[in-house]
């Protein structure tokens, strides 16, 4: 294994292993780049975009990026902020995120990489969209007014559980999860409590029912900790579970 | 020492919980009240402002013909206006209510509500039309500054209100921004 290879992020030199992507090895390194649709435990998916950075001086997505030696990397610019800001800000509006009335509040990807960003606006008009809750299985509620479309459920559920439960249908503004059942609804789905796709969700738009308030508000993850020191300590804790 | 600012508040389509937050900034609204003066607000309960404000601290989003009338008062007669709390920024829970039509909302509350007897829809001209959907603040007049919250804490508050009052950027810190 090379530990020699570095690049520059900031001006601070990043070592990495061959093959590791920016991402992996900027986290390893203790220097946290925002994201939600990574999830560092499964595969890439470049979507959200929040994990941009500029390599040598072009954008790209710091999650798919492979690292590179001499690479000179910007990542926290005020250019770079602005434009995770605004990509934020439109996830909030496309949405319905009511954070007082969320039972996720104060353990959600979005809310807290907002915080971390400073957004005290939503700059756009809302678009107040009008999405489907599925209530209708036992053990989970599926709320699309929370979705942001990361595709975690969709993914975890055909990579890891086999199952294929989630799906996206639609394009662009229209673009929503779907449920694999012969009547569409959660109820009549393979998923089940045991899935991994279960817990998968960064947001509250996929939640495990008869689970609410079980840890109070101001005792959740990013109560305990801003989700840069969370993301950070969490990639560190996965790195030594896997290479021990 | 200069004269103090003049401040005016009110609650639109909100709970009236940041204006007790507001109050939850407990001994030190003495010290406030050294630099600043309330103009219309209903904490002394006057109506209109009159003149112009240094600033204005407006709760709660826009659900009707009112509302309006009052923010665009606001704006004209503000050199700094916010929106205060989660209901005046995004629409908050109000705002809930855009998942359905303004006639499903008046049948659910005034037709079919729960021990609702000689229902009928109220229709008094003294009443002002409900808005179509409810809005947030920034989407009918500009707005200078956001202070986040449901509502936002005394802390966030006097933080707010002392960095604006120094002439410093209010932005909120990470311990204090909250949207719940």
């Amino acid at each position: 294994m090379d530990h020699t290879k570095t690049f520059f992020l900031d001006g601070q030199e990043i070592p990495f292993k061959e093959g590791q992507t920016v991402f992996d090895a900027a986290m390893t390194a203790g220097v946290y780049i925002p994201h939600l649709c990574h999830n560092p435990d499964y595969e890439p998916h470049s979507s959200c975009r929040l994990c941009t950075v500029i390599v040598n001086g072009r954008p790209f997505a710091a999650c798919t990026q492979p690292a590179v030696a001499g690479q000179m990397i910007q990542n926290d610019t005020p250019e770079l902020r602005e434009m995770r800001r605004t990509l934020t800000q439109m996830l909030f509006v496309e949405g319905n995120h009511y954070c007082p009335a969320c039972e996720k509040s104060g353990h959600c990807k979005l809310q807290a990489t907002a915080y971390d960003l400073g957004l005290q606006d939503n700059h756009f008009p809302q678009f107040f969209p009008k999405r489907e809750v599925d209530a209708t299985h036992p053990d989970f509620v599926l709320d699309r007014d929370r979705c942001i479309l990361c595709g975690h459920c969709v993914r975890v559920s055909r990579d890891v559980d086999r199952k294929c439960v989630f799906a996206m249908t639609h394009r662009g503004i229209k673009t929503e999860i779907v449920v694999d059942s012969p009547t569409g609804l959660l109820k009549d789905s393979q998923l089940t409590v045991e899935d991994e796709a279960a817990n998968v969700c960064p947001v509250g738009a996929l939640m495990l029912k008869r689970k609410g308030f079980q840890v109070p508000i101001g005792e959740r993850p990013y109560d305990q900790a801003p989700i840069r020191v969370d993301s950070v300590k969490n990639f560190k804790v996965r790195e030594e579970r896997r290479h021990g | 020492m200069a004269s103090k600012l003049k401040v005016a508040t009110c609650s639109l389509a909100g709970c009236f919980g940041c204006h007790m937050s507001l109050l939850d900034i407990d001994e030190r609204l003495l010290d406030l009240l050294e630099v600043i003066e309330f103009d219309r607000s209903p904490i002394n309960d006057l109506k209109r402002i009159e003149g112009m404000v240094d600033l204005g601290l407006i709760e709660g989003g826009l659900c009707n013909s009112e509302n309006v009338h009052v923010l665009r008062h606001f704006r004209e007669h503000c050199r700094i206006l916010v929106s205060v709390g989660e209901c005046a920024v995004t629409g908050g829970i109000p705002s809930m209510r855009n998942h359905y039509s303004l006639r499903e909302c008046l049948d659910e509350a005034y037709i079919r509500g729960v021990g609702v007897e000689n229902a009928q829809i109220p229709s008094d001209a003294e009443l002002p039309l409900l808005l179509d959907k409810l809005r947030p603040l920034h989407e009918v007049v500009r707005i200078d500054h956001h202070l986040p919250g449901c509502p936002p804490s005394a802390d966030a508050f006097w933080h707010f209100l002392t960095e604006l009052i120094a002439g410093r950027d209010p932005s909120l810190p990470l311990q204090l921004l909250r949207y719940d």
